[in-house]
């Protein structure tokens, strides 16, 4: 058992260090055949998938501990590398290496005759490998290294064709970013191992059980308790991964990075770490309403927000970088009511259409010679049906529609909102509605916007468009049936389901609680209808605007043009950043740290110090006469001197 | 007595050598003023080495010979080295070294 457990990760750090070494050998002049490099980079995930799915079959409704060997001990201090395997972890387990192979089974179409073909296959796998160390970690600290890891594979990948200048700064941008959240996250640990002296999540949680005070106590931070100081960072580090307000920025200037990346980042990897730690510490959570009113409002907020600004962008894959930011937002709706369940079930049935609608743009823009702008597409359904028909299903499924797999995720979310006893369901509740309708009206408009209608690409482009080859449509076609059936997997009471994956997950993170049969089934089922209207509405809406009249968009940017105008500048988030912390930050290092302490103090110093020597040696230099008869007569005085001082 | 005799000899080797170093010009003249203040401070040693009756002294001198040998054969081709270059013996005329 132990061994498949280290099985998992190993296969993708194997498969990475190999593929990094035949990239060194390529740069040696050495050539290595791409369909070698194809197979060993395919070859690790759909290892680990395979692993992944026997741990899923004997985990029943155990938890496996899997002991590798001591990394830290020092005193008190005992940090192992151990992995847990719980149900949880599985789910996540199930959902990286199985998504991941996929977008890797599709990389090696979309990545065909590109220069890094190697190195782009090396970096997915150690992406892979660290996000898997991530959900694997049995303790924060080693959560942490995967965590970083990602991070790092994300600089790398997303600033992947680094000379162009734009895409190594949107890299940095995704590092730089993420790095104050990951100081949050760190101040976390600290807080809480201070507090229990332990990192490893189930002797966390057995403290929390037995002596919940430790965790009430104020941390002496205007009466805020220990438990509310611990989640808030740890949430900030969440808010960075997870791209939510106020740390979000970084996330729509990922797309720089290749298609296959974007996918991967959004849909298996990183972005969901957030939720997953915020999930995984959720015991903690329980201890602090306040941090849980936090979480679930700022969620609800980046749902809404997100989804507005989804709506003005003309950029393909910009609509869908904001769009998963949105859908997160729900995620961390749910993780912040306590409803883990409910946000992993979404984060999976998320994963699927949000792969699938990344690798269809991808498609997409394979085919427009890299057009991402939607106003030059249009009329693609001929010529390119099966994605059409894959992103249309998963679209739809993201919208909300029944029976796709996104109504059941979705509409969960919204009802755990409604019914919350923190005092801000309704709000919540209405938040989500309306990041519902901005789904299906963006969602909406970019199949229309894409698919519908006549072509306005140019002649060029038009001629030569194509659908994808067999690597890259197959894909699209299992993500699309994952995206329309995985969501019978969680058929909730009121519709007569089971709720069979959330009593499966709900064994690693709420064990012991029965799925309380809440006596408002009508309501339930009242507020699902009401769900499904908002998303029929909005594709309606989208479809009227952008299909039945063409021209409707233009004159409602006419009326509202201010409006229009912040949102499509994203609200001006970015450049507020930069005028109120970047420019700040720029400026006081420019005149403090550069001009005065570097050039002033370091570098003056120095100089002068050089100076004097420089002054120093250059009278010293006129004795050096360069004639060897001077040195001698110096010699012979010096040696009279020496016998004289001896014989006095 | 003896032993005084042979110490002005050597004191007189080194001393001509040393006058003949700081008052000529010519580098091959130099070279053999060294070879002369070499000499004399070999001759010190013999003689200290017969005075007492110890070996160390012929050791030393051993060491000389072969430290002589080698400074005459490296210096002889770095002067050969500098005279196709300058087509000059005269030191006081080579100062590429001056600071």
């Amino acid at each position: 058992m132990e061994t498949v457990v280290f099985l998992i990760p190993l296969f993708l750090l194997l498969g990475s260090g190999a593929l990094g070494l035949l990239a060194l050998l390529k740069t040696r002049g050495v050539k290595v055949p791409d369909r070698l490099v194809s197979y060993i980079a395919i070859g690790g995930p759909v290892l680990a998938f395979l692993c992944s799915v026997s741990l899923f079959q004997k985990v029943g409704h155990d938890t496996f501990h899997a002991f590798g060997w001591n990394w830290i001990l020092a005193g008190d201090a005992w940090v192992p590398v151990q992995f847990t395997v719980d149900q949880l972890t599985c789910v996540m387990l199930l959902v990286v290496t199985g998504v991941g192979s996929l977008i890797h089974v599709y990389s090696t179409g979309y990545m065909k005759g590109d220069g890094g073909y190697v190195r782009f296959f090396s970096y997915l796998n150690l992406f892979m490998f660290f996000m898997l160390v991530l959900v694997l970690a049995d303790n924060m600290l080693l959560l942490f290294v995967g965590w970083e890891g990602v991070g790092l594979c994300s600089y790398l990948l997303i600033g992947f064709w680094w000379d162009d200048i734009e895409k190594a700064k949107a890299g940095m941008k995704a590092f730089i970013v993420n790095r104050i959240g990951d100081a949050g996250f760190v101040l976390g640990m600290l807080l809480i191992y201070r507090t229990a002296g332990t990192l490893s999540f189930h002797e966390l949680r057995a403290f929390v059980g037995e002596n919940p005070d430790a965790f009430l106590a104020g941390s002496g931070f205007f009466g805020v308790s220990l438990a509310t100081a611990s989640c808030l960072l740890l949430f900030l580090g969440a808010t960075g991964k997870s791209a939510q307000i106020p740390l979000f920025t970084w996330l729509p200037d990922a797309m720089a990075g290749p298609t296959p990346v974007s996918a991967l980042i959004h849909a298996a990897t990183m972005v969901t770490a957030g939720v997953y730690v915020v999930g995984r510490t959720n015991f903690l959570f329980a201890l602090s309403p306040t941090s849980m009113i936090i979480v679930s409002t700022i969620g609800a907020l980046t749902a809404f927000f997100a989804g507005t600004i989804a709506i003005t962008q003309n950029d393909i894959k910009k609509v869908l970088a904001y769009s998963t930011i949105s859908q997160l937002g729900y995620m961390f709706v749910a993780v912040g009511l306590g409803a883990v369940s409910v946000a992993v079930f979404h984060l999976v049935t998320h994963a699927f259409f949000k792969a699938c609608l990344f690798l269809g743009s991808g498609s997409v823009i394979h085919a427009m010679h890299h057009e991402q702008d939607m106003r030059r597409m249009g009329g693609l359904a001929k010529k390119m049906p099966i994605t059409c028909a894959t992103m249309t299903i998963s679209a739809l499924a993201m919208a909300g529609i029944p029976p796709l797999a996104g109504f059941f995720s979705k509409d969960e979310i919204l009802w755990k909102a409604f019914d919350n006893d923190l005092g801000h369901g309704t709000f919540l509740w209405m938040l989500g509605m309306g990041a519902a309708f901005c789904t299906a009206v963006y969602m909406g408009r970019l199949i229309l916007m894409t698919f519908a209608g006549s072509c306005r690409a140019d002649e060029h482009t038009k001629a030569h468009l194509h659908e994808s080859p067999r690597s890259m449509t197959g894909v699209l076609a299992v993500l699309a049936v994952g995206a329309a059936l995985i969501g019978f997997l969680n058929v909730p009471h009121f519709l007569g389901g089971h709720a069979a994956f959330s009593s499966f997950v709900d064994l690693a993170v709420n064990p012991g609680a029965h799925e309380a049969h809440h006596a408002g089934f009508a309501t339930e089922a009242a507020l699902a209808v009401m769900s499904i209207m908002v998303a029929v509405s909005g594709l309606f809406l989208a479809w009227r605007f952008y299909v039945k009249d063409p021209t409707l968009p233009g004159q409602f940017v006419e009326k509202h043009r201010e409006v229009y105008e912040i949102v499509n500048d994203k609200y001006r988030v970015d450049e507020f950043y930069d005028r109120s912390v970047t420019k700040p930050l720029v400026r006081l290092a420019d005149a403090t740290f550069f001009k005065l302490i570097d050039r002033r103090v370091i570098d003056d110093s120095l100089n002068r110090l050089a100076g004097v020597f420089r002054w120093l040696g250059a009278r010293l230099a006129s004795t050096q006469t360069g004639a060897a008869r001077t040195y001698v007569a110096v010699m012979i005085v010096g040696l009279l001197l020496v016998i004289l001082s001896l014989f006095t | 007595m003896e032993t005084q005799a042979y110490l002005v000899v050597a004191t007189l080797i080194f001393l001509i050598g040393a006058t003949g170093f700081l008052v000529r010009r010519n580098i091959l003249v130099l070279f053999m003023s060294i070879e002369l203040m070499l000499n004399g401070a070999a001759m010190l040693f013999v003689t200290f080495a017969r005075q007492w009756q110890q070996m160390d002294g012929h050791v030393m001198v051993f060491f000389i010979i072969a430290l002589a040998a080698a400074e005459a054969a490296v210096g002889l081709s770095i002067l050969i080295a500098v005279f196709r270059l300058r087509h000059r013996v005269n030191v006081d005329e080579l100062t590429e070294l001056k600071g």
